[in-house]
């Protein structure tokens, strides 16, 4: 849950004042025009940027000072937008790091000493074939699909129960995101609670219940995606950036 | 008792001194990320170019401040070329390899054995000049006149040119700076050699306060370090705080406990600024560049 | 008309090496000669030279035992370097050891063998306590404090002439005989370089080679970077204070000079001609510096700005250090295939 949060960056207010509530087991997107703040709420929310005001409160605990890892400890992972993978690394060392965190030795208990097969278990459930030459080759080698496939396992090896993935369709061709919807369903009938920021709608409405529109940081509309999409000021909000985008 | 008008001059003299010394590296550093440790080296060995030029040249002093400043930037050009250059991508090997220049360099001297009295430079001024009850040398106030000018032109460098826009620009985002066509090399270069001359001209005003020694190559450092670190890269204004508050705390701690007490002034304010406000006073760099 | 055949340069395991990696290893006499080959022989040589006293003279022990110091305090650079820690001021470590050494000794009256223990690991804690506020920013700023920090203590001892001032704290009892100096050094380099690559290969070197070339998506895979950047602090400086509290008791006296210049720039230079890559080239780069050192001793200052252009070459053209070059050497061949 998140409480009125607001963050400004020199003369920017990057977000103004939004409010958010997830529950578990629910999947939420993320929209809005491009820097609408969205990747900053996801920085506040896991604990990359302090906010200015506003409290960000995780199942009853007040996360707000807490540090980064101390949020994963709790059970918050995220992805990046851009991919940030350990490139000299093949893949499934890419993974074995954060199985060496607390929170994942915790979940794994006496599953921490086969921590190589649990890594190349969790890069078989984003789609990489297990013996194939991508798992053992440097993450710089690979492409762009991969790397956010990458980015995923790793946030899967610390068990989350609220997983924040800023734009992992963009960049991905139809096959692989197809694949992924269904992980991501499943991940949210688990229990855990999934937040998608997402540029892609199309893919985004078939996980998601319940949609967040930001513009110029401020939350503008929220609910069912059909509702939302409907909505006036968000048809303006997308299609006044795509104007000024082609000016 | 001394004076406090006395403290207070002297200190802005101090301050200006620091910030002399320390404007060639933190406008390296601030400009493109370079930590130059070579800067110790290229601020001894342009003292000695223009004393060269002066006594053994017999060259008039303008001539040999516009040589040791010639000097100073092609040196800074050199060791971009041939040493930082072909080292960026190594994680911190910059800072191993402008360390080793300029250690090679004042150890160099030192073997040279230019270590005697009679290295020297002159006053840019001569005389005296009284304020109040303090009386000063005219090269002092010439110091603080060129420390403030410097600090003003780099302000205006910074703000109002293309050239220094987009070299702030750099500093905080690579990335972005890149994508919008700057020349990330040139940039680079450019600061570097900014870098060096800069500290070419804080040799030329500030080593005829003493005499040409080649520890003062390792203080001048240990100042650069002092003073950038306290101010931040941020903003010029940072600088110029942090050298007048660092100016004035060593001059106080000189006068009230005892000389020498100044290192341990340098000492508690690196440690105390890295600890508790990392980007400098003035700083407000987003936590995630300077934090990772 | 054929076009030019093109080359290029391929490499290839040896034999031999394919044949050890596994638990062939143990197979037959060759594996397992080239595989403990190396290590046997240098592990032996250390252990064997002070036996051979009557042999090299008294002066090239005393050259053995500053040796292995470097030795010790090149490691304990190369462990850092390896966590994206460089420190440019690596005689903190060691004159930290070796005053705290004199401390206990002299203040706190302890017997030599357990000041030298206090020493080496009260060092260590110390100045893992002083660096824990840069630890947490970029990698530079590290390197910025490491820098100042021996010029800045040197100072204010001699300004402010407390831990004896100028002339140092005397009097510091020996340590049994130089013998019981040299191998006591001697086991700590062998443990120091095995144990640390060891820890290098393992998971946790991982997780630290890691945090060297990308902060934050350690931090966001839930590790406290801060916490085992500090660990690395402790663990990779202990060498390095070792040497210093050792030589303490050889000298029978520490002073400013044990923050000197040098001790920061030979142990940099040694780890980046052999490879801070790996632990033990770091030590052969001492190993090859440090007589050299002593044979061109008439060149005073001279040495320093030979290290140091040396140094910028070996960054320049071979930055994985020698060690490593002839390391793969060792386990490869090289040879050149048509496209």
């Amino acid at each position: 849950m998140v409480d009125r949060l607001s963050k400004q960056f020199g003369g920017v207010r990057a977000v103004d004042g939004v409010s958010l509530q997830v529950r578990p087991g629910e999947a939420v997107g993320i929209i809005g025009p491009n820097g609408s703040g969205k990747t900053t709420l996801v920085n506040l929310i896991t604990g990359f940027v302090r906010p200015d005001s506003g409290r960000v409160v995780f199942r009853g605990v007040d996360i707000t000072r807490a540090s980064v890892e101390a949020r994963v400890r709790m059970g918050i992972a995220r992805s990046f937008q851009t991919p940030r993978p350990f490139y000299r690394l093949p893949a499934f060392r890419n993974v074995i790091i954060p199985l060496c965190s607390r929170r994942a030795r915790e979940r794994l208990g006496s599953g921490f000493g086969r921590r190589e097969e649990v890594a190349l278990d969790l890069l078989e459930e984003v789609g990489f074939e297990r013996d194939a030459a991508a798992v053992t080759k440097p993450a710089s080698e690979l492409p762009h699909g991969y790397l956010k496939r990458l980015e995923l396992a790793r946030c899967l090896a610390l068990d989350p129960q609220l997983l924040l993935l800023d734009e992992l369709f963009s960049g991905m061709s139809p096959a692989e995101t197809a694949s992924l919807i269904p992980l991501l369903l499943r991940l949210v009938e688990e229990g855990r609670s999934l937040v998608l920021v997402e540029h892609r709608l199309a893919e985004l409405f078939q996980v998601v219940g319940r949609v967040v529109v930001l513009d110029f940081g401020r939350k503008i509309a929220e609910g069912h995606p059909a509702d939302v999409m409907a909505r006036e000021e968000v048809r303006r909000a997308y299609l006044g950036g795509e104007v000024s985008a082609s000016a | 008792m001394p004076e406090l008008l006395t403290v207070l001059v002297y200190g802005l003299v101090q301050a200006a001194v620091l910030l002399l010394v320390a404007l060639g590296f933190s406008v390296t550093f601030g400009l493109s990320g370079i930590p130059n440790f070579s800067h110790g080296g290229v601020y001894i060995l342009s003292g000695f170019v223009c004393w060269f030029s002066l006594r053994k040249l017999g060259w008039p002093y303008p001539l040999a401040v516009a040589a040791s400043v010639a000097v100073a930037a092609t040196v800074g050009l050199l060791v971009y070329a041939a040493v930082i250059r072909p080292v960026r991508r190594l994680v911190l090997a910059e800072v191993i390899a402008t360390f080793a220049v300029g250690v090679a360099m004042l150890e160099l001297f030192r073997w040279m054995g230019l270590v005697t009295y009679e290295f020297n430079l002159p006053a840019v001024v001569a005389g005296s000049v009284a304020l109040g009850d303090v009386v000063v040398d005219a090269h002092r106030l010439v110091v603080v006149a060129s420390a403030a000018g410097l600090g003003l032109a780099l302000w205006w460098f910074g703000r109002a040119t293309r050239t220094g826009l987009a070299l702030r620009a750099m500093a905080q985002e690579e990335y972005t700076a890149l994508s919008l066509g700057i020349r990330e090399d040139r940039m680079a270069a450019l600061s570097v050699v900014l870098g060096s001359a800069l500290a070419a001209v804080a040799a030329v005003l500030v080593l005829p306060l003493g005499l040409i020694s080649i520890n003062l190559g390792y203080d001048a450092m240990l100042v650069a370090l002092a003073v950038t670190v306290t101010g931040g890269t941020e903003r010029t204004a940072g600088l110029v705080l942090a050298a007048l508050l660092l100016g004035l705390a060593t001059v106080v701690a000189s006068v009230v406990i005892g000389p020498h007490w100044s290192e341990v002034v340098y000492l508690a304010a690196i440690v105390t600024v890295l600890a508790v406000r990392p980007s400098g006073i003035l700083g407000r760099l987003k936590e995630l560049e300077e934090r990772v | 008309m054929t076009a030019p055949v093109a080359y290029r340069r391929e490499r290839l395991d040896r034999g031999i090496k394919v044949r050890s990696d596994d638990i062939f290893a143990l197979a037959g006499w060759p594996e397992i000669l080239y595989l403990a080959g190396p290590r046997v022989a240098a592990a032996g040589l250390l252990l064997v030279f002070p036996l051979l006293r009557n042999w090299t003279g008294d002066y090239w022990q005393t050259v053995f035992l500053v040796a292995v110091s470097m030795m010790l305090a090149a490691v304990s650079w190369a462990f850092l370097e390896n966590v994206g820690l460089v420190s440019l001021g690596h005689s903190l470590f060691f004159g930290a050891g070796g005053y705290l050494t004199a401390i206990a000794v002299l203040d706190l009256r302890l017997p030599p063998l357990l000041a030298v223990l206090t020493g080496t690991v009260g060092a260590a804690a110390g100045c893992a306590v002083l660096l824990a506020p840069v630890l947490r920013l970029r990698g530079v700023y590290f390197s910025l404090v490491t820098f100042a920090l021996p010029l800045l203590f040197a100072r204010v001892i001699e300004a402010t002439k407390i831990l004896g001032g100028t002339e140092g704290l005397a009097g510091i009892p020996g340590l049994g005989s130089l013998e019981v100096r040299q191998y006591l050094l001697v086991v700590g380099l062998l443990s120091a370089t095995f144990g640390l690559q060891r820890l290098l290969d393992s998971d946790y070197g991982l997780v630290l080679h890691a945090i060297r070339d990308n902060d934050l998506s350690v931090r966001a895979s839930g590790i406290p970077v801060g916490w085992w950047k500090f660990g690395a602090v402790l663990v990779g400086a202990l060498p390095a204070t070792l040497a210093g509290a050792v030589l303490a008791t050889h000298y029978h006296v520490v002073g400013m000079s044990a923050f000197a210049l040098d001790y920061s720039v030979l142990p940099l230079t040694a780890a980046v001609l052999g490879g801070s890559g790996a632990m033990a080239g770091a030590a052969v780069g001492a190993a090859l510096l440090v007589p050299l050192s002593e044979l061109l001793r008439a060149f005073g200052t001279l040495r320093v700005v030979a290290y140091c252009a040396v140094l910028v070459l070996v960054l320049v053209s071979v930055p994985e250090g020698l060690f490593s070059l002839v390391r793969r050497r060792y386990h490869q061949f090289e040879r050149w295939v048509p496209l």
